[in-house]
């Protein structure tokens, strides 16, 4: 997408902690340009923190993220919301509020004191609904709306921020199998468009297909990370989940495929 | 995506916003219907035709001084706290998520009351004093407020928040009794003001509240762009390049500004800031900032029909401001909680 310049994101040795609870330590990661990043692990290994504290929502308490090389706590927000979009994990909207009322809200980071609603924020409104595919939708309320017709509109109001850089925590987590692929296969659409995207995915399997890099996460540490087809293996998801499992390649993709997945006799993970 | 757009010419494209011109329309004309009926309707020799001669320029020097002496403040003071309770009461509910959150319910109106009767023992009079000290007490009770919608379960439950507004408000007006003990004089002071009535106020008091009220105007112009996004949840506000705690600080102080104002105006009047909001969201839909343009006017228009109907409820005699309030608010609230299920904001 035209407005969609360049912009890198890194953390750099960063110590992410809840009060005094220390989450992860000493991550550093770069999230490869115009690819999409997937982060995995099991509950609780740290990667909605390490998603939150790329997002800037989580201050880290050593290290530091950051974006185009400046530290993102020393910059001012509203820059930050220029180049990076986030889609944080539990989204609340008034009751009421249409589709088109929340991508607007998108244009808030472009919008000053004396800058209303311009032309320019309307072709990226244009834009963005189109590129989600909500169009049709923009007059209607976000609670009648499917699952994924929602999740849809909100990554469009993130589309709509016009960033090159977008972060998704959980985008799928709700969603059944459909509306899940109807979210993944959006999220490609942007990478194609040039954006470069990092989500936290649940699912494994969902994260060797639409991944193009993966984090694997345990612990609080990264543990492994390159493109699904190298580092997904057999001694990976034991190590991460504790089931034992075989390993296919999609015929059609060639993406790793995870088969025969069981618990083993309790070993220790 | 290269493709040319003709960004508006699509009717598809056009966000049914909900148009605001036909609600402030309406909203403005019954404004200007209250404040001539507060200036014509009173107790006293001066009738509505009298009144309204002297409006004309036609009228006799004794109405006219009446209209000017005594019922032009007590209108203008009834604009003023219906504007700022009004604006106050939506700030509050946008920023905690909860239609129930209501500065008079909430006991921040208590708050600013119960610092306002301790000024009164002590012998503060002077309206510029009042005001200050009723803000401070206003300002102490939104924090508390706040302070509780953080704790986990109170913030996510609209009719717990407002059980423990309850017995805030129930407490300080407990100790405000307790003063009352302490100086025949002071008491009947506090008495005639705490139920809450914009009858007998000099314009000096409207005067001293003015600054506050146009700070609170220009800061509420400043956070309801902010305030609109903090409705998506607090990260996605963060995301857009907002800062939620300073948005929060900003509400706090302009609440406490506005009901502190509105107190040392009127006392403390509850309901207002649940009526007022209530009315304007039914047409503005879930937008702050629209709901605070249809607040500008319909605040006034309420608390000024109800200080009419004051007047008129029991002829010759009045009844206080804060009665009537509270009958209309009283039937809001229940509908509202009995609606089944809360509104979300």
């Amino acid at each position: 997408m035209s407005h969609s310049n360049t912009a890198t994101l890194a953390a750099d040795r960063i110590t992410l902690a809840h009060r005094r609870f220390t989450v992860a330590e000493n991550l550093s990661l770069t999230l490869p340009s115009a690819r999409v990043t997937a982060i995995v692990g099991p509950n609780g290994c740290g990667k909605s923190t390490l998603l939150n504290g790329l997002a800037r929502i989580h201050a880290p308490a050593a290290g530091a993220v950051l974006l185009d090389g400046k530290d993102i706590h020393r910059l001012p927000s509203k820059d930050v919301a220029r180049k990076l979009a986030l889609l944080p994990q539990e989204n609340t909207a008034p009751e009421g509020l249409t589709v088109g009322d929340l991508v607007r809200f998108g244009r808030q980071p472009h919008q000053g004191w004396m800058k209303q609603w311009s032309q320019e924020d309307q072709q990226a409104f244009d834009r963005a609904v189109q590129a989600a595919d909500v169009k049709g939708l923009v007059n209607r309320a976000l609670d009648t709306l499917s699952g994924g017709q929602r999740q849809r509109a909100w990554i469009a109001m993130a589309v709509a921020q016009q960033t090159p850089l977008l972060l998704l925590d959980e985008p799928t987590s709700a969603l059944d199998l459909g509306h899940q692929i109807e979210v993944f296969e959006l999220i490609r659409n942007l990478r194609e468009q040039g954006k470069t995207i990092a989500m936290v995915v649940h699912d494994l399997a969902s994260a060797c297909r639409y991944a193009d890099h993966m984090v694997a996460m345990k612990d609080g540490k990264i543990i492994e990370e390159g493109s699904p087809a190298e580092i997904v293996s057999p001694e990976l998801v034991q190590e991460l989940y504790g089931v034992s499992c075989e390993l296919l390649h999609d015929p059609a993709t060639g993406s790793p495929l995870l088969v025969n997945v069981r618990r083993n006799n309790r070993q220790p993970a | 995506m290269n493709a040319p757009l003709t960004a508006p010419a699509n009717p598809r494209n056009v966000v049914a916003s909900r148009s605001l011109f036909l609600p402030l329309v309406a909203a403005g004309l019954f404004l200007l219907l209250v404040i001539i009926g507060s200036l014509i309707y009173g107790a006293g020799p001066v009738t509505p035709r009298k009144a309204l001669a002297a409006l004309a320029g036609t009228g006799s020097d004794e109405a006219w001084f009446v209209i000017r002496e005594l019922r032009l403040p007590r209108t203008l003071i009834g604009l003023a706290t219906g504007l700022a309770l009004g604006i106050a009461g939506a700030l509050l509910q946008a920023m905690t998520r909860n239609p129930l959150a209501e500065p008079g319910l909430l006991g921040v109106s208590a708050g600013a009351g119960f610092a306002v009767a301790v000024a009164i023992l002590f012998g503060a009079s002077t309206a510029t004093l009042t005001t200050l000290i009723a803000q401070v007490g206003a300002l102490a009770g939104c924090s508390l407020v706040i302070a509780a919608t953080r704790v986990q379960g109170l913030g996510n439950d609209p009719v717990r928040l407002v059980l423990a507004g309850a017995t805030l408000s129930g407490l300080l007006l407990a100790l405000t009794s307790m003063l009352m003990l302490m100086d025949q004089r002071a008491a009947d002071e506090i008495r005639f003001w705490i139920t809450g009535s914009v009858a007998g106020k000099s314009l000096a008091t409207f005067q001293a509240t003015l600054p506050s009220l146009i700070i609170a105007l220009t800061l509420v112009v400043v956070v309801a762009r902010p305030l609109a996004a903090m409705a998506l949840g607090e990260r996605a506000a963060v995301g857009l390049g907002h800062h939620p705690g300073r948005i929060r600080f900003l509400i706090t102080v302009t609440v406490a500004l506005l009901v502190g104002a509105a107190t040392a105006l009127a006392g403390p009047l509850i309901f207002v800031g649940l009526v007022v909001p209530f009315i304007a969201r039914a047409f503005s839909g879930p937008d702050i900032r629209k709901t605070l343009w249809l607040c500008l006017p319909i605040g006034p228009a309420v608390v000024l029909a109800a200080d009419v109907a004051s007047r008129l409820m029991a002829a010759p005699a009045e009844m206080p401001l804060g009665v009537v309030t509270a009958l209309i608010g009283a039937p809001v609230l229940l509908a509202i909680v009995r609606a089944g299920r809360m509104p979300s904001l």
